[in-house]
């Protein structure tokens, strides 16, 4: 359901769903020629649009600022890469085989 | 106390109210201007209870709301942007006023103009590298119907080395495409890599990079991307300009 509302492009703009689009009145790029993936745009919001001087967010946290990190929700929705994962299955693979033999 | 919060969409130089007329912001407000010596805050009032702390605890869960708000936000400063140096902030950096802006414009200033100075004349531009399926390694293993458990095995452990180095392959090729648009570049950012159901793409994602072009570059790197489509290894998606987001930050080191 997430990748549904998460996905780039003309789809992902059908499935936000009614009530929702006026919020959306142009999904463009810079210079207004291009859609934006929604992904790519919380690729910025949330981890790259680091709040202008880091130090602010940090020297006022807890005091009167109030900001929220949902680096947590995109991180559950996209786990991290993992790039051994395929060798680790050959691995099994390999020890399976083995134990097949003997 | 105020039923509204302060949202702060970017810092901006040389806006004039007009530039912001008739433009909204998250949840429908009218946008502001907060003018401190130099910098600029662009701003609107959003609804206190929607953006306190435990409120938001319970919309982390809600993915319309993040997609409506993430939308606005890039709406105000994707707008500005076009005719203005903005710095844009984070999603939902938000303050209990307009006077507590205002005192952060005022300590912050020297840290500011600095990092709007670092973006004059340039914008922000993505480069997405997947990898391309290798070539029926995966199929191949289908296809030939095993003969026995060992068989299955065999043909499976192939398939998933073939692919592990197809991988290895891609990561190569794309760290070579990185050194050549870093070249380009007066900065470069690495973002997570895309889970294949966020992307909605089936291969693999390698790379996932923002690089700060100058933007008189542009073209090379459009160029450069052009030249890279028949890539046997890797596909290349180039999205931008964007506005500086993940370039919108003082320079390391900065108090």
């Amino acid at each position: 359901m997430g990748a549904l509302l998460l996905r780039a492009g003309g789809a992902g703009r059908s499935v936000t769903g009614p009530g929702s689009g006026e919020l959306e009145p142009r999904a463009t790029s810079l210079f207004g020629d291009e859609e934006v993936a929604l992904v790519d745009l919380l690729d910025r919001l949330l981890a790259g649009g680091v709040v202008l001087a880091g130090d602010l967010t940090i020297s006022l946290a807890g005091v009167d600022l109030v900001r929220i990190s949902l680096r947590a929700l995109i991180t559950s929705i996209a786990p991290v890469e993992r790039p051994g994962t395929l060798a680790a299955r050959a691995e099994r693979a390999d020890r399976e085989l083995e134990s097949g033999h003997g | 106390m105020s039923d509204t919060l302060t949202y702060v969409y970017a810092l901006a130089r040389d806006v004039e109210p007009a530039a912001v007329g008739g433009l909204t912001g998250v949840g429908g407000g009218p946008v502001r201007l907060l003018t401190g010596d130099g910098v600029t805050a662009v701003v609107s009032d959003v609804d206190r209870g929607e953006f306190e702390e435990r409120a938001l605890e319970e919309r982390l869960e809600d993915l319309e709301w993040l997609a409506a708000t993430a939308r606005a936000h890039h709406h105000v400063v994707d707008t500005l942007g076009h005719d203005h140096l903005v710095a844009p902030l984070a999603l939902a950096t938000v303050y209990f006023d307009d006077e507590r802006v205002r005192a952060v414009l005022a300590e912050g200033r020297d840290t500011f103009a600095a990092a709007l100075d670092r973006l004059a004349g340039r914008a922000e531009w993505g480069l997405k590298i997947y990898a391309r399926k290798g070539g029926g390694a995966a199929a191949g293993a289908e296809a030939a119907k095993p003969t026995s458990g060992a068989d299955y095995l065999r043909q499976r452990r192939k398939a998933l080395r073939e692919s592990e180095t197809s991988l290895d392959d891609a990561r190569a090729a794309a760290a070579e495409v990185d050194a050549e648009v870093s070249a380009l570049a007066a900065a470069t950012r690495s973002h997570r890599l895309q889970d294949a159901q966020l992307s909605g793409q089936s291969d693999p994602m390698v790379l996932n990079h923002a690089y700060l072009l100058p933007v008189e570059r542009a073209d090379e790197l459009r160029a450069l991307v052009a030249s890279l489509g028949d890539h046997p290894r890797i596909r290349v998606e180039v999205t931008g300009p964007w506005v500086p987001y993940s370039f919108a930050q003082a320079a390391q080191g900065a108090p």
